[in-house]
């Protein structure tokens, strides 16, 4: 028998909860080891192409679920490629939030003051532009023009997007071929590396389980670079810790299939998902209206016609984040980007009598795509998400050779939620049809169920043992050493785009793990500076660590 | 790479075929064309390569299409009887039903309700695919090619080098009023 190979720390999923966790690890002097099932892709790698098989596959994820799909990243970086780098706070008053529980459910210790320090160190590391107007697409204009005619506010959303690189190609889900987006692959993960961490694509991680010195084992196959349905005998590795963060619809599942070795889980374990409230709805514009109404104009003679113009999202409405609202009535509507390939078979037509998404009318539709605008709508769901028995490996049946595959998520709507989807529904309806700017219906629900590039809440942080899979400091209730820092952790939905709020509470778990790791024996310490060597999000934080690192 | 052999003129390309045709329909290829019902002007799904793409193992769906086939033609024929309709037997009977009757049936097997739904969606996935995005080619190419759905969505061309820029991309000026609670860096207080 060969020895089984070991490391300190042991980070599975190299997205915001694994780069930045893995980045302070092994800067503070862990040996630092990332599985990562996606490929290694960088932007000479990246692809403009809608062809099977180019980058736009081999990183993006789509896993089918029942009554909700989940669209991800799959490539060492994770959501970070593939995402559209907005980066807003979430509001003060989701914090507080309730949910169903009739009690606030994020712990005590963390509000919108408390992780503010935490946003800050993020901000320090990941370069997030304040956009201006002049960075604002048309499509964003629009929207924040419509938005003034109906007397409402608009912000530009602020992006870690370079906007001295930007060319506005909108490719941005194959991954940035100008390192325009400021991924992970551009800060964090290149910190970690050049303290030593080592970075293992292809490698999908299935159990852990425990070792009779306390160290967990983790077991991993090797995928095919080319086939991902493919899949080889791995190995295994021991770890003092383990960090799991292979995203909200990933991390439960390895947990899930780890039980039979590891002992019981928290109940909170596959539970309480939240798809972020999402939910997407499509305007097709009137073009001379918009002229008319909006006055608006660009080059060559037209008013809008820029679908295709753009870097995802760059404008949102936020007058319903009030936190004098009640609960389940409060939500974001920000203009998005959607490409084609996925982002047109679920879009409705107006006043269907036939069918509403396939058909000679949706054929129609088609044609005026470049009039399109997109509002996506993030509104507070009620966590209702369960996920029921992990499939044989990883967490999807894998259909086609990339991308496409079946989960085990089950997501019925609360009552809540429906009514909240429906109350942002028509208000778009009445933003973008007041005046005959536009015709507004909503993404169905009837193809693949709700959809969410926003997966969260499926191991969540909190207070209380029934609700939440992990204490208020990310380690796994019962399995000391077993971290869990990716979107799982984030309790509830946001109410905006939440890779902002993963990032700071990655930050934020960072003093526990070191605590957990000295207590291992890890010579490791806390404090490290930004990836680039900046100090001030470090000296913000300081009053706040030797709580966090408490026994 | 996608096999790109011509569709050989049998019965499962030709049920297949009226089935993309039914999710992204188009105009009749030649005057006998049976498949492509001729709902629509312009090149629908099958133009623009659904059965190309339906073919080609990376979909995950090429080994299940003599089955798609063969299923399809039966849900036409028992759909048929219980709307009292009497189809051409010299063709497919998925083929033989009338444009609307094929909707109303493409309708039942991807409504939320059937037991095979999650199948018939993979199916009209694929064949929208083919048509909003030409999954089966090169995204440049395809342009270049005048696919049929890139050129009726108006999908701008690259640039000579092959990547897209849009250098003129913002109207410029503000355009609301921001919402009174933001922070000094754009964020929701
Ligand atoms: C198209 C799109 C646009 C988006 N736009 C925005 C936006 O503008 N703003 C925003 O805030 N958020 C956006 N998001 C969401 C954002 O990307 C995610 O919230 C974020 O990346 C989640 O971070 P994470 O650490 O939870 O997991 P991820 O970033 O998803 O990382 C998890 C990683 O783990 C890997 N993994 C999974 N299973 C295993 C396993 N078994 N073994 C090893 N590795 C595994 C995955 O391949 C992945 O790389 C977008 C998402 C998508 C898909």
């Amino acid at each position: 028998m060969t020895s089984t190979e070991r490391t300190d720390v042991l980070v599975v999923g190299s997205g915001f909860g694994g780069a930045i966790t893995a980045y302070h690890l092994a800067a503070g002097g862990a040996k630092v080891e990332i599985l990562e099932r996606g490929p290694w892709l960088t932007a000479k790698d990246f692809e403009q192409d809608f062809m099977l098989g180019s980058s736009y596959t081999r990183i993006f994820d789509f896993t089918v679920g029942e009554g909700m799909s989940i669209l991800g990243g799959n490539c060492v970086g994770g959501g970070s490629v593939v995402y559209f780098a907005a980066m807003p706070r979430a509001p003060r008053f989701v914090f507080e939030r309730q949910g169903g529980l009739g009690r606030r459910v994020w712990p005590a210790s963390v509000s919108r003051d408390t992780l503010d320090p935490w946003y800050d160190r993020v901000a320090e590391s990941i370069p997030i532009t304040k956009q201006d107007w002049d960075d604002v697409t048309y499509a964003g204009g629009l929207w924040a023009a419509a938005c003034d005619h109906s007397g409402r506010t608009a912000n530009p959303v602020p992006a870690a997007v370079d906007r001295n690189r930007c060319t506005n190609c909108n490719w941005m889900m194959a991954g940035c071929k100008f390192d325009a987006k400021q991924s992970l692959l551009l800060n964090y993960l290149p910190a970690a590396l050049a303290h030593g961490a080592r970075i293992r694509p292809l490698h999908e991680v299935q159990r852990i389980e425990r070792n009779h010195d306390g160290s967990y084992r983790v077991h991993y196959d090797l995928i095919d670079e080319e086939d991902y349905r493919i899949r080889s005998a791995g190995g295994a590795i021991d770890a003092k810790i383990v960090v799991l963060a292979a995203g909200a619809g990933a991390t439960p599942v390895i947990l899930q299939r780890s039980e039979a070795a590891l002992g019981r889980m928290p109940h909170g374990v596959g539970r309480y998902f939240s798809g972020n409230g999402e939910r997407l709805n499509t305007a097709v514009l009137n073009e001379d209206r918009v002229r008319e109404v909006l006055g608006l104009t660009r080059e060559g003679g037209l008013a809008y016609a820029a679908n295709q113009i753009g870097k995802g999202p760059t404008v949102a409405n936020w007058d319903r984040l009030d936190g004098s609202l009640p609960e389940f009535t409060r939500y974001s509507l920000e203009q998005l980007y959607f490409p084609p390939g996925l982002g047109t078979i679920l879009a409705q037509v107006a006043d269907a009598v036939g069918p509403s998404w396939f058909g000679v009318r949706k054929k129609e539709m088609l044609s005026r795509w470049q009039s399109w605008l997109i509002i996506f709508q993030m509104i507070e769901d009620a966590n209702e998400g369960v996920f029921g028995p992990p499939p044989a490996a990883g967490n999807a049946d894998r259909i086609s050779q990339q991308m496409l595959g079946v989960g085990r998520l089950r997501y019925d709507p609360a009552e809540t939620t429906l009514r909240a989807w429906a109350m942002a529904d028509a208000e778009v309806k009445e933003i973008l049809e007041r005046d005959g700017l536009a015709e507004v219906t909503a993404w169905t629900n009837d193809v693949v169920g709700a959809y969410t590039v926003h997966p969260l809440s499926s191991c969540r942080i909190g207070d209380d043992p029934a609700t939440s899979a992990l204490d208020d400091r990310n380690e796994l209730r019962g399995h000391p050493g077993i971290f869990v820092t990716d979107g799982s952790a984030v309790p509830t939905a946001l109410t905006v785009n939440p890779a902002m709020t993963i990032a700071a509470l990655a930050e934020r778990a960072v003093p526990g793990i070191v605590r957990a790791a000295r207590e291992r024996g890890v010579e490791v310490t806390y404090g490290a500076p930004a990836p680039d060597g900046a100090t001030s999000g470090r000296r913000g934080v300081a009053e706040l660590v030797p709580t966090l690192m408490r026994k | 790479m996608p096999p790109g052999t011509p569709a050989e003129d049998s019965i499962r390309t030709i049920t297949l075929e009226a089935f993309a045709d039914t999710i992204i329909p188009g105009e009749k290829r030649h005057p006998g064309d049976r498949a492509v019902a001729g709902a629509a002007a312009g090149g629908g799904a099958v133009q623009a390569g659904a059965i190309e793409l339906l073919q080609w193992n990376a979909t995950g769906v090429s080994e299940g299409l003599d089955d798609y086939a063969r299923l399809l033609n039966e849900h036409a024929s028992a759909y048929a009887d219980e709307a009292g309709l009497v189809l051409d037997a010299s063709v497919p009977p998925f083929v033989a039903l009338p444009f609307e009757h094929r909707t109303a049936l493409v309708a039942r097997l991807t409504a939320p309700d059937h037991p095979e739904k999650p199948f018939w969606i993979l199916l009209a996935l694929f064949s929208n695919m083919a048509y909003d995005s030409a999954a089966h080619m090169h995204t440049a190419e395809a342009i270049a090619a005048g696919h049929p759905g890139l050129r009726a969505m108006g999908i701008a061309a690259p640039g000579a080098d092959g990547l897209w820029r849009f250098p003129a991309f913002s109207y410029g000026r503000p355009l609301a009023r921001l919402h009174p609670d933001t922070t000094p860096s754009g964020s929701p207080a």
